[in-house]
């Protein structure tokens, strides 16, 4: 029963949006249904899953997505200062620009592949971070971060006699303030891309041009003496993902018009990679689950100090909570990134399928409880996804060279 | 009969060794054509000469009319020249059934296609003759698992499989039988030889003698990089020039 | 010229510490075939031994100041100093120099407990599994080196003889203003130094000769019956050695913080690659070289022309290497091509 929700679109589409749509109801009794972070976990999400089309996909790791993050960012917010604060163009110019940008550099770092492209894609990030604080700085505004002001020209505005009268200018869409219901508005927003997004990065993962990509993961010479020319396939992929990481960057900018150099740093990058790898690479659903659950997460714990450890702990004595506190807090506030850090290295060494393998675990060992043998492909396969590492096959078949 | 491959003059040189020295073969369309010779003497270098892995020094390798030297391996495939492999290149994270869907979309689409937004599961003819295929193999059955979870022999079946499916005109086997068990040697033999296969031009190189003989219209002898001789099995069989270069070699010849 | 010779002197300074870094990432790499994001978190580890080991000579205790009689004031006057007087002083003043004793058990240590613990267990898996690991490991590593020191660089300063600038100028018989800091030209020797042990090493010694097999074709050097599996804990445990010295002694030029690992780490793999995966004299060459052209870059005269060159110089000649040759200036054809 669970094989037929799961093979037609229109159905996993139409509970991806129910609970998508109505998460700041179910989100609320774990403390998470305020629309800032809301907005995070869409807007990440939309990052994450587009990052998963490339890396997922194609097994090419890039250390460079924050640059087209960052681009779609500053896109953005020269949209709100030249044309319009109306959220349209500036998400609209983000994407064509940061694809442009990944056209260019993925061109140039797929000319290699394997460690080659990740260490291209690293220099990349790390020119583009550099000239952001320094040659670009009229573009980028450097330090301060480009923001928007009511001086700004806003032509289109000003040709359609919108004016801004006092403070600074507010995102709209179409003359509804982004920031409206106290944010829960711009968070539809994101919301309703994520949805488009999701559905098309669904389509892809199904589509004959998702299967390829997957094959090109599995044994990219093969594809080449099988008729494919593969680099056109991988270009594709890293500028559909790029264009995602655009978008991010521009509803992050609409969200809150400010754009900084910091958000293209490539450890920046490296957080994406981590969502991706904490839900399940390569797996439809996982990136988004990562995504959600860093930015839940990250929300907590860097906000936890001391004091409110220790109300935590109240109940212990005292010895004892001190005892605690002074464990757990190298953890918390500043330490949140130590916490990121370990989490990340127990997922890549137990469980580098992320939490999707793991509930294919668990799925397997429910069903096995309940005497229905193991799929053989068990739950990923249905979903279309591939393993993260080449020498796990659920048969676990040994003595194959 | 015409001449669907063309190798004149071909020279390789890698370092200090001649891999490679002027050799020629004209392979006619619809046979099925052996090349044999002693270890190390050029075969597989001769072979990836042919579909792109390496460019030969000097000579000329024409394909239907066509010159393949230079061309990108996708485009030599779709020229029609399909090689199947010595240790199975199959993709081992896809299921079977994808492992043959592969090949034949890559006939279908050609070198690149971008159709994200059609479904796989939509794609009705591609389906039905990935099942046939399989079928065809003995492979249907498996077509959920995942191709590293088979046997070494059920790979090697998958790989012709995958070969098949594109319809090639010119199908270069390189030792599709070594080390095979006997039943699964003959079983091999049998696809060759099945209607589906007796029309298609074959270039296999081998080293048992059993399978040459069973599927060769005619053989070639490859020493030290160049073909000392071409002609048919009695031919070869009795030729000294051929039992001269076999000398040393291990004594598994059957006749 | 004058301003050349500068430039050429820090060119190479920096130069040998970006040598020293890729020495031990190719090292790893070529042995190991381990790709190490956290090597950059290594030569940082380094710099923090001498803050430690300064910190521990440190070590004080509130004495009355003497010196000051109008009010009970109190001074921090180190352990050191109390039993052992001027002696104790000295030694405090030597603190970085001495702290090369403190860092090699201490890298060693580390090395061999990561080796065993963790990488071992990652030959055998992909290189984006590598990569991932390590990089998680050095955000722990970078993470819990700000718990205990703070964010900030804590200075370090080199001892008092030579914190101050050479007459270089004199020495040379050239201008006589010209003027270097010692411990930079210590630096460049020490850099020169450790290289030319590593090399010796390798050249000269048994276990060195195997390694360099090992680093040609591994398989075969396996199938010799070498065990390779102790050998590989020893070069690891090398590479973090080399690491390591390369931080503690560059402490004094930039005051340690917990992020330098990051920083050094992108450098170190562009130089790398520059130099030729695999090809131990190509990243010491690609060190210098690039350290230099980032010397040379950031002269005002450059500047001025093409103003920011100085960041993305480096990442630029990688992209064009990487595009051009890559396999780099003197890495083996077939690393890692398609």
């Amino acid at each position: 029963m669970i094989k037929k929700i799961l093979s037609s679109n229109l159905l996993i589409m139409l509970i991806f949006s129910a609970v998508v749509l109505s998460a700041p109801i179910w989100l609320a009794p774990f403390g998470a249904s305020y629309p800032d972070l809301l907005q995070k976990f869409a807007i990440f999400g939309i990052f994450a899953v587009g990052y998963n089309i490339l890396f997922g996909l194609t097994g090419y790791l890039s250390f460079g997505h924050a640059t087209f993050l960052g681009i779609g960012s500053y896109t953005a917010v020269w949209s709100f200062k030249l044309l319009t604060m109306n959220i349209v163009p500036a998400i609209v110019l983000a994407m064509i620009v940061s694809g442009l940008f990944a056209i260019v550099i993925g061109y140039l770092s797929l000319r290699r592949s394997g460690i080659y492209f990740s260490i291209l894609t690293l220099a990349f990030a790390q020119m583009a971070y550099s000239l952001a604080y320094s040659v670009l700085t009229p573009i980028t505004n450097g330090e301060t971060g480009l923001q928007v002001s009511q001086q700004d020209p806003r032509v289109l505005d000003a040709m359609a006699g919108i004016a801004v009268t006092d403070g600074i200018p507010s995102t709209n869409l179409f003359g509804a303030l982004i920031k409206s219901q106290g944010g829960y508005y711009g968070f539809y927003v994101a919301a309703v891309l994520l949805i488009i997004a999701f559905y098309i990065s669904l389509k892809i993962f199904r589509s004959p041009f998702g299967m390829k990509l997957r094959a090109i993961k599995s044994n990219q010479t093969r594809m080449k003496y099988t008729g494919f020319n593969t680099k056109p396939y991988l270009l594709t992929a890293f500028v559909i993902s790029g264009m995602y990481a655009g978008l991010a960057g521009g509803l992050l900018a609409s969200i809150d018009p400010l754009a900084g150099a910091e958000r293209m740093q490539w450890t920046a990058s490296g957080e994406v990679v981590l969502m991706t790898i904490l839900g399940g690479v390569g797996t439809l659903i996982g990136p988004l689950l990562g995504a959600t659950l860093i930015k839940y997460f990250e929300n907590i714990f860097s906000a936890l100090n001391d004091s409110e450890l220790h109300s935590m702990f109240s109940f212990m004595p005292d010895s004892i909570q001190n005892f605690m506190v002074t464990v757990v807090s190298p953890f918390v506030g500043e330490g949140w990134h130590l916490t990121l850090g370990l989490v990340f290295m127990i997922v890549v060494i137990f469980l580098p399928g992320g939490i999707m393998q793991g509930l294919t675990h668990l799925f397997n060992f429910v069903k096995r409880l309940f005497g229905m043998g193991d799929s053989k492909t068990g739950i990923a396969n249905t979903m279309n996804t591939s393993n993260h590492t080449s020498n796990k096959s659920p048969n676990n078949v040994k003595g194959e060279a | 009969m015409s001449i669907i491959l063309d190798i004149s003059g071909v020279n390789k040189t890698f370092g200090g060794l001649q891999a490679l020295d002027d050799v020629n073969l004209k392979i006619e369309e619809g046979e099925t054509h052996a090349i044999i010779g002693p270890n190390g003497a050029g075969k597989s270098t001769l072979l990836n000469c042919c579909i792109g892995r390496l460019i030969p020094d000097s000579g000329s390798v024409t394909f239907n009319g066509n010159n393949m030297i230079g061309m990108q391996p996708h485009d030599i495939n779709h020229a029609g020249m399909v090689r199947i492999f010595q240790t199975p290149e199959i993709f081992p994270d896809l299921t079977l059934l994808q492992n043959v869907m592969i090949p034949a979309l890559a006939k279908r689409d050609g070198t690149f296609k971008f159709n994200p937004f059609k479904s796989l599961a939509a794609e009705k003819s591609i389906l039905e003759e990935a099942h046939a295929t399989l079928a065809d193999f003995e492979l249907d059955k498996f077509h959920d698992q995942l191709a590293n979870s088979i046997s070494r022999g059920d790979k090697r079946r998958l790989e012709l499989a995958m070969g098949i499916i594109q319809h090639p005109k010119l199908l270069l086997l390189d030792e599709p039988t070594a080390g095979m068990a006997r039943h699964d040697t003959n079983r091999t033999i049998d696809l060759l030889n099945s209607d589906r296969m007796q029309a298609m031009t074959k270039v296999i190189i081998e080293h048992d003698m059993h399978v040459v003989f069973s599927l060769a219209d005619r053989i070639s002898v490859l020493v030290r990089g160049n073909i000392i001789t071409t002609g048919t099995p009695e031919e070869i069989k009795n030729d000294p020039k051929v039992k001269e270069a076999y000398l040393g070699e291990s004594e598994e010849e059957e006749s | 010229m004058d301003a050349i010779l500068i430039q050429i002197l820090n060119g190479l300074d920096k130069g040998g510490a970006y040598a020293l870094i890729a020495l031990g990432l190719t090292l790893t790499f070529g042995t190991l075939g381990i790709v190490n994001f956290a090597h950059g978190a290594l030569f940082m580890l380094g710099a923090f031994c001498a803050v430690l080991f300064n910190k521990i000579l440190t070590f004080s205790v509130k004495v009355k100041d003497e010196s000051i009689t109008f009010f009970d004031a109190y001074k921090e006057q180190p352990y050191l100093e109390i039993w052992l007087g001027d002696t104790g002083t000295a030694i405090i003043d030597y603190a970085v120099p001495l702290s090369i004793l403190f860092a090699i058990p201490v890298m060693l240590l580390v090395g061999v407990i990561m080796e065993r613990g963790l990488i071992k267990h990652f030959y055998k898996r992909e290189h984006a599994d590598q990569i991932l690991v390590t990089f998680g490991l050095a955000i722990v590593i970078q993470e819990i080196i700000r718990h205990f020191f703070g964010a900030n660089p804590i200075p370090t300063p080199p001892p008092e003889i030579v914190s101050g600038s050479a007459p270089l100028g004199a020495m040379l018989g050239l201008n006589e203003n010209l003027v270097y800091p010692w411990w930079r030209l210590i630096y460049l020797a020490f850099s020169l130094l450790i290289i030319g042990a590593v090399f010796a090493f390798l050249k000269f010694t048994t276990f060195g000769m195997v390694v360099r097999a090992g680093m040609a074709d591994r398989e075969t050097v396996e199938l010799l019956g070498i065990n390779v599996q102790k050998r590989f804990t020893v070069v690891f445990g090398i590479a973090t050695v080399v690491a390591g010295l390369a931080g503690v002694m560059y402490a004094p030029i930039l005051p340690p913080d917990y992020h330098m690992g990051m920083d050094f780490l992108v450098l170190s793999f562009v130089v790398v690659v520059v130099g030729g995966m695999g090809s131990l004299g190509g990243a010491v060459l690609a060190g210098f070289m690039l350290g230099l052209l980032q010397s040379f870059a950031s002269m005002n005269e450059v500047k001025t022309i093409l103003p920011g060159i100085d960041q993305i110089i480096i990442y630029l000649v990688a992209v064009i290497i990487l595009l051009v040759r890559p396999r780099g200036l003197m890495g083996r054809e077939g690393v890692f091509e398609d």
